[in-house]
């Protein structure tokens, strides 16, 4: 982790005054949109025996000291989403968090390895409901419209000019090469999600919700992490991302119920990481147990706070939103 | 000298890249959704000064440059040669006209310059910002012509041509800024 050695002002925030009461504010909207929409604020632990496996995550582990003979690893969260779906399970009809999460290594203009996540499920939403709810408060915080939408093969077509589902990986490749920078060498030819990765953050990122809000939808089955995939041809995941002046700023899934599914996918997260050289991450949770007696049908979204602040601050850093962020904290 | 692990990854560094010495002069982390973390890296060639855009996978590593810094003190020339001797080690380095570049105008000797040596070598001299030159030779100043804006070749003790105001003589001392070539003012030694 990069850390400054330190100046003698690095006590101060980073923050100005003038965005940490307009953070505060919103903070303040987005609870009364919630309990207006009869959302209930809960609470769950930061640090927990469980851990989202995903090939691109990278948790903390804390060492807890030793557990029935045994040294007991706990994680700081990287989003409150295993419990909050244990709620779910356990009935709750619509909850909301605002809670920290911590995302190893994650440091720049727009990330900050410790931020401000909040998280939504309601219970009985389908795709369409989910998407609508995610532009209805991104309409009420920011003020910039309803969200358009657009699918990710319709933004393939507009601004790569291919079908993201039918070319073949060399066709994405040709592509690629054909940016402004060049990839990164260690790309393998057969990581075929990573190069779709690399056009969407080349040519496609930058230009989604410059007028309006943007949701973009139906991600390839590759990319499902959390979210259910669609039957049909091709099947998609039903999973949806809104865009706010070029940047991501929430994402959410049509929520995968099937624990069996889950397992297949915790076995694919881990063996990708294996390949990267990471580790694995543990594959059972109680998150599986809850999905195993039953989880409901139900839209989950999580949205980057910072990021929102940002935009309404008309800030370039996250370092301008944060009042101690990682380098001083 | 090592390897550099993307994490560590930071404005300032000196990498190695097909085998030449570049500095990081931006670094950003940029991380597509739940995609691949990416450092976009603009890096300049130390010898060359050209800039070059990569990008590196987040726990991809990169060579380190073994790039030095030091101060070397002009010595003399030798044909196309021009020797230096670092300050501290008393090490000698000799340079070729083309690596010394634009410097030669300013080099007079026992002159202190910043030296980049790159796995031991020296690649690039530098002058300090401003140098004391005597003129060997001008044209007549017009005496109490004191005009600044009309100016006059004057040939130093480098061997090097400058433009100064008319009312310089030969066997004045003159300050000249190395960074643009220009005379500054009138100095005493």
């Amino acid at each position: 982790m990069r850390r400054s050695r330190g100046t003698p002002h690095d006590f101060l925030p980073t923050a100005s005054w003038q965005n940490l009461r307009l953070r505060a504010g919103l903070l303040r909207q987005l609870r009364e949109f919630f309990h207006g929409h009869g959302f209930l604020e809960v609470e769950t632990p930061i640090l927990s025996a469980d851990t989202v496996v995903d090939r691109h995550l990278d948790p903390f582990s804390l060492d807890a000291g030793p557990a029935g003979g045994r040294p007991h690893a706990l994680w700081l969260q990287t989003s409150p989403e295993f419990a909050m779906k244990r709620l779910l399970a356990a009935g709750a009809e619509a909850i909301y968090q605002v809670s920290r999460v911590f995302r190893r290594e994650e440091q720049g203009r727009l990330h900050n390895p410790e931020f401000t996540l909040v998280e939504w499920y309601r219970r009985g939403d389908d795709f369409q409901a989910g998407m609508q709810l995610t532009s209805d408060l991104c309409r009420v915080l920011l003020d910039r419209g309803p969200a358009q939408r657009l699918s990710y093969a319709e933004a393939f077509q507009r601004y790569v000019g291919l079908d993201p589902h039918a070319a073949n990986t060399e066709a994405l490749i040709a592509a690629a090469r054909r940016c402004d920078s060049p990839p990164p060498q260690s790309l393998a030819k057969e990581d075929r999600d990573g190069w779709l990765d690399w056009l969407l953050a080349e040519r496609v990122q930058g230009r989604l919700g410059l007028e309006r809000p943007l949701l973009l939808y139906d991600f390839p089955a590759g990319q499902a992490a959390l979210a259910r995939i669609r039957p049909g041809e091709p099947p998609l995941a039903e999973r949806f991302e809104l865009y706010v002046a070029g940047w991501e700023l929430a994402n959410g899934y049509h929520e995968l119920l099937d624990a069996g599914e889950l397992r297949r996918r915790n076995a694919r997260a881990n063996e990708l990481r294996r390949g990267d050289g990471k580790t694995a991450l543990p594959e059972e949770s109680r998150l599986l147990a809850a999905m195993e007696r039953g989880l409901p049908p139900a839209v989950g979204c999580a949205l980057g706070f910072d990021r929102l602040v940002m935009l309404a601050a008309g800030a370039g850093s996250i370092d301008e939103v944060i009042a101690f962020p990682w380098d001083r904290a | 000298m090592g390897t550099i692990n993307t994490s560590e990854f930071k404005k300032g560094l000196k990498v190695q890249l097909d085998g030449d010495p570049y500095l990081m002069i931006e670094c950003n982390f940029v991380k597509p959704g739940k995609g691949q973390a990416l450092y976009k890296c603009r890096l300049k060639h130390l010898i060359r000064g050209t800039t070059l855009d990569r990008t590196w996978k987040s726990g991809d590593s990169i060579e380190s440059a073994d790039v030095e810094e030091i101060n070397a003190q002009y010595l003399y020339r030798q044909g196309d040669k021009f020797v230096f001797m670092d300050n501290e080690s008393y090490e000698q380095y000799e340079l070729t006209a083309e690596q010394v570049g634009d410097t030669w105008r300013y080099l007079k000797e026992s002159m202190v310059c910043g030296m980049v040596l790159y796995n031991g070598n020296p690649i690039t001299v530098t002058p300090p910002n401003h140098v004391i030159l005597k003129i060997e030779y001008c044209e007549p100043g017009a005496r109490g012509n004191t005009a600044t804006n009309v100016s006059k070749p004057c040939k130093v003790e480098t061997g090097a041509e400058f433009q100064c105001p008319v009312f310089v003589n030969i066997g004045d001392l003159i300050k000249i800024d190395t960074r643009t070539g220009e005379y500054l003012e009138r100095a005493k030694e």
